[in-house]
């Protein structure tokens, strides 16, 4: 049998990749498209590490097949900054020192882009909840939760 | 590793003859979120994906006889977002709100975690309790089953072979009626119940219960329904005595294992007390909903 050949959208652009069933969205991501910004933490769906958007639904890559792409659009945190311009979140994450070693942190962007997409104004409790499926063994939570918030608070205009 | 056969029908009608036609072993595809991995860890070696997302009945969230139709492929995330769906079955929605991470139930359905057949699945007591009826659909046509004849064991369903659940049914809501769920876990996300408890129940105009329906979670090697704790609230007015009534009832249905997440004195305590907490919030919900 020959391989899936898939036509998505990644980041805005159109892509083509080809593939076998059993590979997953983010070992096409990484190995296939040489986007490797996406990280693989558990690769079973706990850590969140691998998340990316799917036709703007925040999800695990490594719980997608590949060839299930088809005729989606795919955002991941290549997609993020404008240019060298970086996407509020970044720049927060950034000043509130809200990483250290830095594979969670792909993931918790997205996953946070997606719920201030939803909810702007989030409380430290919807932002806890909201994250509980990514996982950061480096930072203890708190300057990442702060990063968010502060980052809701400026793109709100405040 | 063999290759495998990805498969996208379009129809329940191809989707069923793919399944039923497969000379090896052939898993529906919905979520991926338990799928997946099981093939990853291989235990599973399927030789056919049919991904069933791009069948419209079994993705659709649509309102049917006053009560709702959704499709067992619905993403746990579009079930939560419909507003209308969660004001009418708030129980419902609490167990597919407990599914896992914002990640996971952006791909999970709610027929994936019926069909897993976990003891433990969080989205199964809630509809047994709500009386969901599955429509099944296979290579004979379509049947509609009580969710509860769906799980026999862990892993286990009753479904044939080439069988598939497509949708699930809600019906209308009479007056003054509520249901919730309740579960149990070390820690308040991202947990897999020790226990679980969903209670739906209806009053009548003076308050007093006359229907409701009881279902436990990780207390034995299947959702259970138990009429047993249903009769305790039914002719009452949900009063201390029919709790204790319902609790009794529910802990004497109660046969789980003992394992690292619980003893089974832990369980079928938790149990008791966890069912009385539904039906207060399902009585409360009901009340407010005359």
């Amino acid at each position: 049998m020959s391989k899936h050949h898939v036509t998505t959208t990644l980041n805005g652009n159109a892509v083509e990749f080809l593939c076998e069933t059993q590979q997953t969205l983010l070992e096409v991501l990484r190995d296939e498209l040489h986007h490797t910004g996406t990280k693989e933490g558990c690769a079973t769906g706990d850590c969140g590490a691998c998340s990316v958007t799917l036709d703007g639904r925040l999800v695990c890559s490594c719980l997608v097949l590949g060839v299930e792409a088809q005729g989606k659009s795919i955002q991941t945190i290549e997609g993020m900054a404008e240019g060298t311009s970086l996407h509020p979140l970044q720049r927060k994450f950034l000043e509130h020192a809200a990483l250290q070693c830095g594979v969670c942190t792909p993931g918790i962007l997205i996953a946070a882009r997606a719920l201030l997409e939803r909810n702007p104004d989030p409380s430290e409790e919807e932002v806890r909840f909201w994250l509980a499926g990514n996982l950061c063994r480096c930072t203890g939570y708190n300057k990442i939760i702060d990063a968010v918030l502060d980052a809701a608070h400026e793109m709100r205009g405040g | 590793m063999s290759e495998i056969r990805y498969e996208s029908p379009k129809t329940l009608k191809a989707a069923v003859a793919l399944l039923a036609g497969a000379s090896g072993q052939a898993r529906v595809l919905a979520g991926g979120t338990d799928l997946l991995i099981q093939m990853r860890a291989g235990r599973v070696s399927p030789g056919l994906l049919v991904d069933v997302k791009g069948i419209a009945e079994m993705t659709a969230i649509v309102a049917e006889k006053g009560g709702f139709r959704f499709g067992a492929a619905a993403t746990c995330m579009e079930l939560v977002e419909h507003a209308a769906f969660a004001q009418a079955w708030p129980g419902v929605t609490d167990a597919v709100k407990l599914i896992g991470s914002v990640q996971v139930k952006g791909r999970a359905s709610v027929g994936g975690n019926l069909c897993n057949a976990s003891p433990a699945a969080d989205s199964v007591p809630a509809l047994i309790a709500a009386g969901a009826l599955a429509r099944i659909v296979g290579p004979r046509g379509k049947r509609d089953v009580n969710v509860e004849d769906i799980p026999t064991g862990p892993g286990k369903t009753s479904l044939a072979e080439g069988e598939l659940v497509a949708s699930f049914f809600l019906p209308r809501r009479p007056a003054r009626s509520g249901d919730a769920y309740l579960r149990f876990t070390p820690r308040t996300e991202m947990d897999i119940a020790v226990v679980g408890a969903g209670v739906n129940l209806t009053l009548d105009a003076k308050g007093v219960c006359k229907q409701a329906r009881v279902s436990l979670g990780a207390v034995a090697e299947r959702a259970l329904l138990v009429p047993e704790a249903a009769a305790a609230l039914i002719g009452s007015k949900v009063d201390e005595a029919a709790l204790q009534r319902l609790a009794a009832a529910v802990s004497a249905a109660c046969r789980p294992i003992a394992d690292k997440r619980g003893t089974i004195e832990f369980r079928i305590e938790v149990a008791g007390v966890l069912a009385r907490r539904a039906a207060g919030i399902a009585l409360e919900r009901a009340r407010g909903n005359s």
